[in-house]
């Protein structure tokens, strides 16, 4: 069993020119099968398909970013613009059609079992076995990951209690919690398994404020005492104000700004007007919408 | 102790470790779901009756003495319907590993954990196989409550060999047929009940495969559930000895030989393909 490489300790993540299309018009199975590959457009240029066939999509177009180690990097864009494919690529669920991503230097490609041991995934919604308590979901996931029982045990305790769960739900079914219980739940089984690359698709939506809170100063803890980086997606602006070292924005699977939450405020300003976060989104997907519109 | 060796320690425990987690979570899930398991129970053993109470009524259909054993076919018929239970359960439970994640909408975390697969794989099989002699058990001593069963004659630990050997072969066909819950997310799981009532239609499970057209004779050689019957009939009927049960055994050996591997490789295609394609997602 040969020693694996050193880790790359500086570069948490590294995507470059990454692409996931969907419904490309494929080459028949007979050439597919003799090696023939789909042909893959240029950064937006779809190819137009007969009337009737699926439209493609660009559902991540090119995309490339740089994450420092102990960064949190916002990804911001609205509906359907690609933010959960991208996240989806960077977890190992979905196979890029072009492009690469590296974590920590290691390419999920080459190595996807090792990159599955740096990250973890917070979902939109929260996947549970349903009928099975928070504890026993928090022992299911830590054991895949190499915590044993009893130490899994004694941090779900911790996490959970720091979290604001009731120490009664911890052995009831999931299904009896709200949506933010569930939520956070989630969020805990994250933690448990001390991921240093942690990728969280909107964690605090459907949370009322004061678990938002919460889960940001959760975080803000996890990067600051347990050296994690964090990608999150996000559409709450103040959220991404408040928590994010850089954000960038992305629209039809482009990225069209990628900066610090207060450059970018800046690049917008005029007259001596103050934006804010929300500001910056709408003007650079805004501005995206009409040239789609016009062309 | 060298790196390497320290290196292979520590993969293995993990391996365990990850198993273990698979056999843990399918347990509590059975635990939760306990009025469905009163229910499956109460299903299984009600047609099992059923089917079993053809041989005690064969007599009064035909209106007159039967020119058969009616213990031997009553015989033939409890162990058809128990095999088929195990072997069933077997099937059911490892093929639905990919299924379950898909109703409760885990797939992608259990996917993106940093398990192997084979591990992945075991787990599920591990429980299958518990599951599945535990619950058999439980059917058999509540027909035994219906009907005298005669094991006077019976070479229990044969019988043992040859479903055993039996299992294998089915754990690589569940792997196989798991991987149409992948491909095909909203049907796949109903296409695995086309594939197991196949089973019982060709392998003789209430009848010697003789009476079938001679294509499905022709198929139901290929079917391991045909051997493992055979074979248990042979040992717990007429007492073969172990000499006589490995004409049983060693084809149900080649095609575990067979089907295992070939599981494993098409389930790492489908799920490159899933992955690929997108079939992943949780919804559809």
């Amino acid at each position: 069993m040969p020693k694996p490489p050193p880790l790359d300790r500086q570069n948490a993540l590294l995507v470059t020119e990454i692409c996931k299309f969907f419904h490309l018009p494929q080459p028949p199975l007979w050439k597919r099968l003799l090696g023939a590959k789909m042909a893959l457009p240029q950064k937006g240029a779809l190819p137009t398909v007969a009337p009737g066939d699926k439209a493609p999509v660009a559902a991540v177009d090119h995309v490339s970013f740089r994450i420092g180690r102990g960064e949190i990097f916002g990804v911001l864009g609205p509906n359907g613009s690609g933010k959960s494919t991208l996240i989806r690529l960077i977890s190992t669920l979905l196979k890029a059609d072009k492009g690469s991503a590296r974590i920590f230097g290691i390419d999920i490609e080459d190595d996807e079992m090792r990159v599955k041991q740096l990250i973890s995934r917070v979902s939109v919604d929260a996947a549970f076995f349903k009928k099975l308590s928070p504890m026993e979901n928090l022992l299911y996931g830590a054991r895949l990951y190499g915590v044993t029982g009893p130490v899994a045990r004694v941090k779900a305790y911790e996490i959970m209690g720091r979290l604001g769960l009731k120490r009664s739900s911890y052995n009831e079914p999931m299904e009896e919690m709200s949506r933010g219980m569930q939520q956070k739940v989630a969020i805990a089984r994250a933690f448990l398994t001390s991921p240093v690359l942690l990728l969280l698709d909107e964690p605090t939506t459907g949370l009322d404020p004061r678990s938002k809170r919460e889960v940001r100063a959760f975080i803000e803890e996890l990067r600051d005492s347990h050296d994690a980086t964090i990608l999150i997606t996000t559409h709450d602006m103040e959220e991404a104000d408040a928590l994010c070292d850089r954000v960038a924005v992305i629209h039809n699977g482009a990225l069209v700004a990628t900066d610090s939450p207060e450059a970018l405020k800046r690049s917008i300003a005029d007259n001596g007007s103050r934006p804010t976060l929300e500001d910056v989104f709408m003007r650079l997907t805004g501005e995206q919408l009409l040239a789609d519109d016009s062309a | 102790m060298p790196n390497t060796i320290l290196r292979g320690i520590n993969s293995a425990r993990l391996n365990a470790l990850q198993t273990y987690a698979f056999i843990a979570r399918n347990w509590h899930l059975t635990k939760r779901y306990w009025g469905w398991e009163v229910v499956w129970f109460f299903y299984a053993l009600t047609s099992g009756l059923s089917v079993v109470f053809i041989a005690q009524g064969a007599e009064a259909l035909t209106g007159s003495a039967v020119g058969f054993d009616v213990q031997y076919l009553t015989m033939y018929l409890i162990i058809g319907t128990l095999v088929w239970r195990y072997l069933s359960a077997i099937f059911i439970l490892t093929s639905e590993v990919i299924a379950w994640e898909r109703w409760e909408g885990t797939i992608e975390y259990t996917l993106m954990a940093p398990v192997r697969r084979w591990v992945h794989l075991v787990g599920q099989t591990a429980y299958s196989l518990t599951y599945g002699m535990i619950s058999t058990l439980i059917i058999g001593i509540a027909m035994a409550l219906f009907f005298e069963l005669d094991l006077s004659n019976a070479n229990m630990l044969g019988a043992g060999a040859v479903i055993l050997g039996g299992s294998l072969s089915l754990v690589g066909i569940g792997i196989l047929a798991s991987i149409l819950p992948l491909l095909y997310p909203e049907r796949g799981a109903q296409m695995t009940n086309v594939v197991e009532a196949s089973f019982l239609l060709i392998s003789g499970v209430y009848y010697p495969i003789s009476v079938l057209p001679e294509w499905m004779q022709a198929v139901a050689v290929l079917s391991p559930v045909t051997y493992v019957l055979d074979g248990t009939r042979a040992a717990l009927l007429d007492g073969a000895a172990l000499s006589e049960l490995w004409q049983y055994i060693l084809p149900l050996l080649a095609l575990g030989c067979v089907t295992l591997p070939l599981g494993l490789f098409a389930f790492r295609l489908a799920e490159n393909y899933a992955k690929r394609s997108g079939k992943l997602k949780r919804v559809g």
